[in-house]
């Protein structure tokens, strides 16, 4: 199989997470690795650490004081080929750095209170770039990625608040997507949305995976199976099992992982 | 007792507390506007209070109140910012937090003398600066109230998203953040000031009153709270009427503010 060939892009080695004043960690010793430009599903029963491990992989849990890691998450540096432990980032500037390489795409669609075109250009102008022309560009091959171009090439200077949720969500994707990210992390990027919508943002990652590493994290099963390449199964902050998605839902090693698919709980 | 009938007491109880309350509202706007309306003529705007207009203390009333404004939504802004957005649940943000609702509601005659003490006695004459920083004092902690609990609703996610972004809290926070609860703290700030052009008691031994047209702000100030509770106690007619025309106008100013204030929020939800 080419699958096994895919390039780490990532890996969490040994990681504990604590919440504030939490007396035990959420993440108890989680091992993973995230292959290049692949898609890789992160699934579990609610409170299971999924959502924890997908925050620290860009440490937006440092947004609230108090959180406690222990352990590696290790990044690829595109320079130079070398895996560099990100949660050694301490100043300000570092992270935002990382934040840059490793994206985010939130479960509520956050639209921020400006127009379809300030909200792409948004991250662009918090890196520094000015340029009127490049800015043009750059939203405008953003809003294409994220197959939005069509419905918002007319509305550029209408807020974002008036898109419907689908769009909205499309619209945080073009946002992320315009900074050229090395990863993009999903946290239940379409339970708040309706079918048709769904299947839009589904296709829209799938597309996505040429350019981009994802990771996703998804209450759906169906969807797991449908997108991703690998898949991963926590349970009560232990990763359980990783492996291709097929196999894991066809033919998973451990019983526990076969029980949550079946259904017999979670 | 049948409950259909505890029902209809309670009901008509409430009513008839309810009609109370109005009637005597009612009762106060009616007679305002009757005995106002019938007493303004065109000199009460262009004739100061000395030759019996309040030209002066419509001027000097707005001056102290703007002037409270420009010294006061600065620091309730960055102060409700601070509580809500880098406070966290430390002791000294409640602290100050519960320190500024209590002074919500502090007597404004108290603001007044403490502000005599400070800025009027030293100087040995009351002065429209003083008058200012009492007002600004009563604006204080109505804004740092609106504007933390406005910035509180806006939800996390737009927040961690900004971050995700790649953006540092300071650039969220005023860029996005305050943004998003733009409409709320500009609402809170005219209610603010809807509150201190009516006041009378923070003023009345600080810019005290002026006759006079004046823009020195040193000196004694003209203020037309401070000429309603004073033209009010006069023995002639001429002054009481002018009392009502007072009361009428001032009365239409906040009326008119609180209702702008009211639009801009319904507007937006």
């Amino acid at each position: 199989m080419t699958k096994e060939t895919a390039n780490p892009i990532m890996e969490v080695k040994d990681l504990f997470f604590t919440y504030p004043n939490a007396p035990e960690p959420t993440l108890k010793g989680n091992n993973l690795t995230i292959y290049e430009n692949k898609i890789t599903a992160m699934i579990g029963p609610s409170g299971c650490g999924k959502s924890t491990l997908l925050r620290a992989m860009n440490r937006i849990h440092d947004l609230y004081a108090g959180c406690k890691y222990e352990g590696e998450i290790n990044l690829r540096n595109l320079k130079n080929n070398k895996m560099e432990n990100t949660l050694n980032l301490k100043k300000e500037n570092q992270l935002i750095g990382l934040r840059q390489k490793v994206g985010m795409i939130f479960q509520k669609p956050t639209p921020f209170p400006m127009s379809i075109y300030d909200n792409v250009a948004y991250g662009l102008r918090l890196k520094g770039i000015k340029s009127k022309s490049e800015l043009d560009g750059r939203v405008e091959k953003a809003l294409k990625e994220a197959a939005i171009w069509k419905e918002a090439k007319e509305r550029l200077n209408d807020s974002a608040m008036g898109l419907s949720g689908g769009q909205q969500q499309r619209l945080c994707i073009a946002r992320s997507v315009a900074l050229k990210p090395e990863v993009l992390l999903f946290d239940e990027p379409t339970s708040a949305l309706d079918p048709i919508s769904t299947g839009a943002i589904e296709e829209l990652i799938s597309e996505l995976k040429k350019d981009v590493t994802v990771v996703i994290v998804t209450h759906n099963m169906q969807q797991a199976s449908r997108l991703s390449d690998y898949t991963t199964f926590m349970y009560l902050g232990d990763i359980i099992e990783f492996g291709d998605t097929e196999k894991i839902f066809l033919n998973p090693d451990e019983k526990l992982t076969e029980d949550y698919i079946t259904g017999r709980f979670g | 007792m049948n409950r259909l009938l505890l029902n209809k007491i309670i009901l008509t109880l409430s009513t008839i507390s309810a009609l109370v309350g109005i009637g005597f509202l009612f009762w106060i706007l009616i007679t305002l506007t009757y005995k106002g309306i019938s007493s303004i003529q065109l000199s009460t705007f262009t004739n100061d209070l000395v030759e019996g207009g309040i030209r002066n203390l419509l001027v000097g009333q707005f001056t102290m109140a703007l002037l409270a404004t420009v010294v006061a939504v600065p620091i309730g802004v960055m102060a409700g910012i601070y509580l809500r957005e880098y406070g966290g649940e430390k002791r000294m943000t409640m602290l100050i937090r519960n320190l500024s609702d209590i002074m919500t509601s502090a007597p404004s005659i108290v603001i007044g003398v403490f502000v005599f003490a400070f800025l009027v006695e030293p100087f040995g004459t009351f002065n429209g600066w003083a008058g200012s920083v009492a007002l600004a004092i009563m604006m204080l902690p109505i804004i740092i109230g609106t504007t933390d609990n406005m910035l509180a609703l806006v939800p996390k996610e737009l927040r961690e998203a900004g971050i995700a972004l790649g953006g540092s809290k300071h650039k969220i926070v005023l860029q996005i953040v305050l943004k998003a609860a733009k409409v709320g703290v500009t609402t809170g700030i005219l209610l603010s000031f809807a509150r201190i052009i009516g006041e009378t008691a923070p003023l009345l031994f600080t810019s005290a009153n002026n006759q006079f047209f004046t823009m020195d702000m040193s000196g004694q100030f003209p203020s037309l709270t401070v000429s309603i509770y004073n033209l009010a106690t006069y023995p002639d007619e001429a002054s009481r009427e002018l009392a009502w025309a007072a009361s009428f106008i001032l009365t239409a100013i906040v009326l008119f503010i609180n209702l702008v204030g009211r639009f801009v929020t319904r507007n937006k939800h």
